[in-house]
This record gives structure tokens, sequence and C-alpha cells, in this order.
């Protein structure tokens, strides 16, 4: 009776080593890839920094010099457009949710659909930018990448605005209304404002994830060898540009891709970590 | 007066911005529908059932990119689900308060890395040691057995089913982890401390009491990572081949995923029937993500209607 029970001890104590080593292993599997993805990104891409990469274009295969200056300003011009067109709508359907969407249909089935988009393929909102843009003005084009992008931004933007908007205690707005304030003043001045920082993280967290995206820019944008500004013309674009140096098979394309990778992983990483401490900073 | 109006507009325009976000996932599954509708209307469901993509023909079937993104998909869950479950349940049961943040957050950074450097780094870093260490070792013992070694059969060579699904784990890990991380956190400490109470080590507590507890959620967690993996484009472009050609069961081999025919092919294909196939590819990837991200949004909800009631 003793010995079994013991027997039973003993096993139970070994079960729950295992398990927890287990779980100890798993953790160091988690962080083994990124260790290993940024120490990459840091060996191969610091080999391929110069200072010509800001100031040359996209080179030719088994030219000489060359390096990515048209991709980075296009990645600018589109990522800080699609930004700037996704972001007061999605702040302000975010507001819609938190502050109006009590009652009625259109609140819960926003936010519904709204965190099936968060999670929605990118590169089928590409699809869609060109069904309904690219197809019907006869060219891939910069703006059409705006679009895209600005679509990416949306659902990020809505689901951070709603949370922080319903973090802010309603006394405050108690008290706004108390003095007579109108409702949408109250909405701007006192509650958007408290909500600050939290809507900020959202609005960097959006850029962080639509600085990376390739697969909608592929339908939209494309790519362009030369610079070019224009928005009615294909854009050359940081990730396209790594996309299609990466797969190809000169050395020196490679080498440019490693440089855009280093790039553009030290800006989304920055990016992330610059909205999580202006989170933290938040007051209260 | 002037108040009034004020907030008439106001109420309008924010209205209006979220009437916009409700429209985005009709206005894409029409226009989808509609792009798509020359090879509907030409191949009906053969289109699902055929094999054969071959563009000059004109003659599209997209079995072999759905079998590529159904196989990747399920090899990445089988890695990710119970890597994730063991990190969640470390951050949650085991990790020191301290060290509680700075995990968490090194695995959400895990996901903000853009799928492109998973991409390229496994491509040209990863997919050489995944074939000399991993493919030639599974090649050599479990390739061997009769019926599952067909899957480990054939040429070690990186590139394929398997490395594309393996890569995909390591992408969806933080985000199956992260919401298996928030459910465990919601269960009730009284229902813990109670099992602590009676004896139960840390691990029976997990089994048998926060599992149970969080089923809806972890499955949720499960869904939301399916729904990643899926839909994830570029990362798998670079390591799974790109060829339309699959005639054995062997995970080895390369193949295509509806993402990576969609990469490779749009921006070469003539419009017409081929744009048209790729389009309706599209729309299969929306609607199964669709389904599969729905399933995954109201099993998260009924746990959070769960919250707070006596169980």
């Amino acid at each position: 009776m003793s010995i079994s029970r013991e027997a039973m001890f003993r096993r139970r104590k070994a079960v729950n080593s295992i398990a927890l080593a287990l779980s100890l292993c798993a953790m160091a599997f988690g962080l083994v890839w990124l260790v290993w993805i940024l120490v990459t990104t840091l060996t191969l891409g610091i080999g391929g920094l110069s200072l010509s990469l800001f100031y040359e274009m996209t080179p030719a295969p088994n030219a000489d010099t060359g390096g990515l200056a048209n991709a980075i300003a296009g990645s600018f011009i589109m990522v800080g457009l699609g930004t700037l067109i996704g972001t007061p709508i999605g702040i302000l359907a975010g507001v819609y949710l938190a502050e109006y969407g009590e009652r009625g249909w259109l609140s819960p089935a926003t936010r519904f659909i709204n965190d099936i988009l968060l999670s929605a393929p990118s590169i089928v909102i590409g699809l869609f930018v060109y069904a309904i843009y690219v197809a019907g003005t006869g060219g891939f084009s910069g703006f059409a990448g705006v679009i895209a992008l600005a679509l990416l931004v949306i659902p990020v933007v809505v689901r951070t605005t709603e949370n922080m908007l319903r973090l802010v205690p309603n006394s405050l707005r108690e008290a706004a209304f108390a003095l007579g304030t109108p409702k949408w003043r109250v909405i701007m001045m006192i509650t958007l404002k408290s909500a600050r920082s939290g809507v900020m993280t959202g609005v960097l967290l959006a850029v962080a994830r639509i600085s990376g995206e390739t697969a909608p820019l592929l339908f939209t944008a494309l790519s362009n060898q030369f610079w070019s500004l224009n928005l009615n013309q294909p854009m050359a674009n940081l990730p396209v540009t790594i996309f299609k140096f990466a797969m190809s098979p000169f050395k020196d394309w490679q080498q440019l891709a490693w440089a855009g990778v280093f790039l553009i992983t030290m800006g989304v990483l920055a990016l992330n970590i610059i909205a999580r401490s202006v989170f933290s900073k938040q007051p209260g | 007066m002037r108040h009034d109006l004020g907030d008439a507009i106001f109420l309008n325009l924010t209205r209006a911005a979220a009437f916009i976000t409700l429209c985005l996932l009709a206005g894409i599954i029409v226009s989808l529908l509609v792009s798509s509708w020359p090879t509907i209307r030409t191949f009906g469901y053969h289109f699902l059932t055929s094999s054969e993509w071959d563009p000059p023909a004109n003659h599209f079937g997209a079995l072999v990119p759905i079998y590529g993104t159904l196989v990747t998909s399920a090899i990445a869950l089988i890695i990710a689900v119970p890597v994730s479950f063991g990190i969640a349940l470390f951050l949650t049961e085991l990790s020191p308060a301290w060290l509680r943040r700075p995990l968490g957050v090194a695995i959400e950074l895990l996901a903000a890395i853009p799928s492109i450097v998973y991409g390229m780094w496994g491509l040209l870093v990863f997919s050489p040691i995944f074939a000399q260490y991993i493919e030639t070792p599974l090649g050599a013992t479990i390739g061997r057995i009769p019926v599952i070694g067909e899957l480990f059969q054939g040429p070690p060579i990186g590139i394929g089913l398997l490395c594309a699904g393996f890569i995909l784990a390591i992408m969806i890990i933080p985000f199956i982890g992260a919401v298996m991380r928030d459910v465990f956190e919601v269960t009730p400490p009284m229902l813990k401390e109670s099992v602590y109470g009676l004896g139960g080590t840390t691990w029976e507590v997990v089994w048998r009491v926060v599992l149970p507890y969080t089923k809806a959620g972890v499955v949720g967690g499960i869904m939301l990572g399916l729904g990643r993996a899926l839909g994830e484009t570029m990362a798998v472009t670079f390591v799974i081949g790109n060829t339309n050609l699959l005639d054995n069961a062997s995970l080895f081999s390369p193949g295509n995923s509806i993402t990576s025919a969609l990469a490779n092919e749009f921006s070469e294909a003539s419009p017409g029937l081929h744009t048209s196939a790729l389009i309706e590819l599209g729309l299969v990837l929306f609607v199964i993500t669709f389904l599969v991200l729905a399933a995954s949004k109201l099993l998260l909800m009924r746990l959070q209607a769960n919250e707070g009631k006596p169980s």
C-alpha cells in the first residue's frame, strides 16, 4: 500500500519535472529563432551597408555600383501616404465603436469584421486593390500601393483606438458632460486626448506592420528600377526589391538585398520598441 | 443648436468610418468574385479538383496550390501548437516575475519581423542547414518505415513543403503563444490554488484545471495561428520551391501554395483566363481564412462571455 503510494507520488513528480523541462525547452526554442535571425541580419546586412546605398539607384545585374535610393524613397512615400489616409478612418471608426457603439447592429458587426480583417491575408488586400483599381486604370502604380497599405492600416488603428478609449474612466466623460460640453467636443478634447499615447502606439504598430509588407505591393505598386516619384507610375519599394534581388542568382544583388533586409528589420524593430515605450509612459 | 449640429456631423462621420470598415469585407468578396467569374464559369468546381495548371493551354486546376497551402499549414500547426503551449506555460507559471515581461516582448518581436526577412533567411541560411541536419536524418530513420516513410523520402534538398511548414511554424508561434498566455491568465486564481492546496503539481494544475477552463480560448488561438499560416505569402514563396508538379507524397519535394503561386505568377500573367484563375485562387484562400478566423473569433468571444461567471 505505502509502496504503491510512494511510487505514484514519484511518478507524478517525474511527470511534472519532465513537463516543466519541456516547457523551458519550448521557451528556448522560441528565442533561438529570434536570436538567429537577428544575428544573420546584422552580420550579413552590415557587410552590405555603405553610403552609396542611400544615393545610388538599384543597379542592373553585374553593374559595378548600385544602391537602394529609389526603393527607400518609394517605401517612405507609400508608407507615409498610406498611414496618412488610413489613420483618420481608423481613428474615427474606433471612436464610433467605443463611444457610440452601445446599441444597434453596426458596432458589433464592425468589431467582428475588423478583427477578421486584422488577420486576413495581406495578399488578398493586394488582389482586391488590383481588381478595383489597377485593372480599371490600366496599370500598376504607386497610388494603388498607397491604397493597399492604407487598407492594412485601418484594422490595426480601429482595434487599438477602441481598446484605448475604453480604458478612459467614465467619470472623466461625466465631468465634462456635467459642464454642458457637447459630446463631440468631449470626445475630441477629453477622451481622445487622454488616450493619446495609446492611439499613437496603435499608429506606430500599424506603420511597423506595413513597412515590411511585400505581398500587397506585388500587385499594386510593382517595382521600378529607376528613380520615380510619380504616383501614377510603378514605384520602387524596399520589400519588393528585396524579393526580386534575393531570388536572383547575382551576388551583388543578394548583397543589396541583405542590406535592405537589415534596414527594414531594424526599422520595424525600432518602431515596435518605440511604440511599447510610448505606451508604458502613459500616466495612469 | 450649434452643439446639436456639431454632434450630428461628428456622429455621422464616425459612423461612416465604421461603415467603410464593414463594407471592406463585402467589397473584397464581391470584387474577387467578379474578377474571377471567367474561370468560375469555364471550369466550375473542376478548378478545385484538377491538378493540371497549364497557362499556355489555358487550363487551370488549383489542386496543387491548395494541397500545398493545407499541408504546410498542417505541418506548421503540428510543430507550433505544443511549442506555444510550452511557452505560455513557462510565461504564466514558471518564469520569475521580472523575466516575464522581457521574454513576452521578445516573443512578440518575433511576430513583428517582416515575413520577407523570414523568407530570405529561410532560403539562404536555414534551408541548407535544414536539409543536412533535419531532412537527411529523418529520411534515414522514419523514411524507411513503410507507409509513414512515404512522407519522408526523396532527395533532401532543403527547399520544399516540409521546410515551408517549419518556417511557418516559427512565424505563428508568437501569435498562438500570446493568445494562450492571455487566456491562461484569466483562469481564476481560486481554482488553481484549490488544486495546489490538494497537493497537485504545477503540471496537474495546468493540464487538469487551466487547460479545461480555457479550452475555447486555446482553440481560438490555434485557429488564429492557422489563419495566419494559410495566408502567409513571402516566407513560403521563398522556400516552397514553386513547382506545380506534384507526383509523390513526400514532404521533401517542392510544391506550391496558393500564396506563392500568386506572388510568382501574377505580374507575368496575361490578362484573361490566367489572371482570372489567379484571382480565383485568392478568393478560395480568402474564403478559407475567413471561415477559420471567424471560428477563432467566436471561440474567443465565448471564453470572454464566461469571464466573471461562476463556473
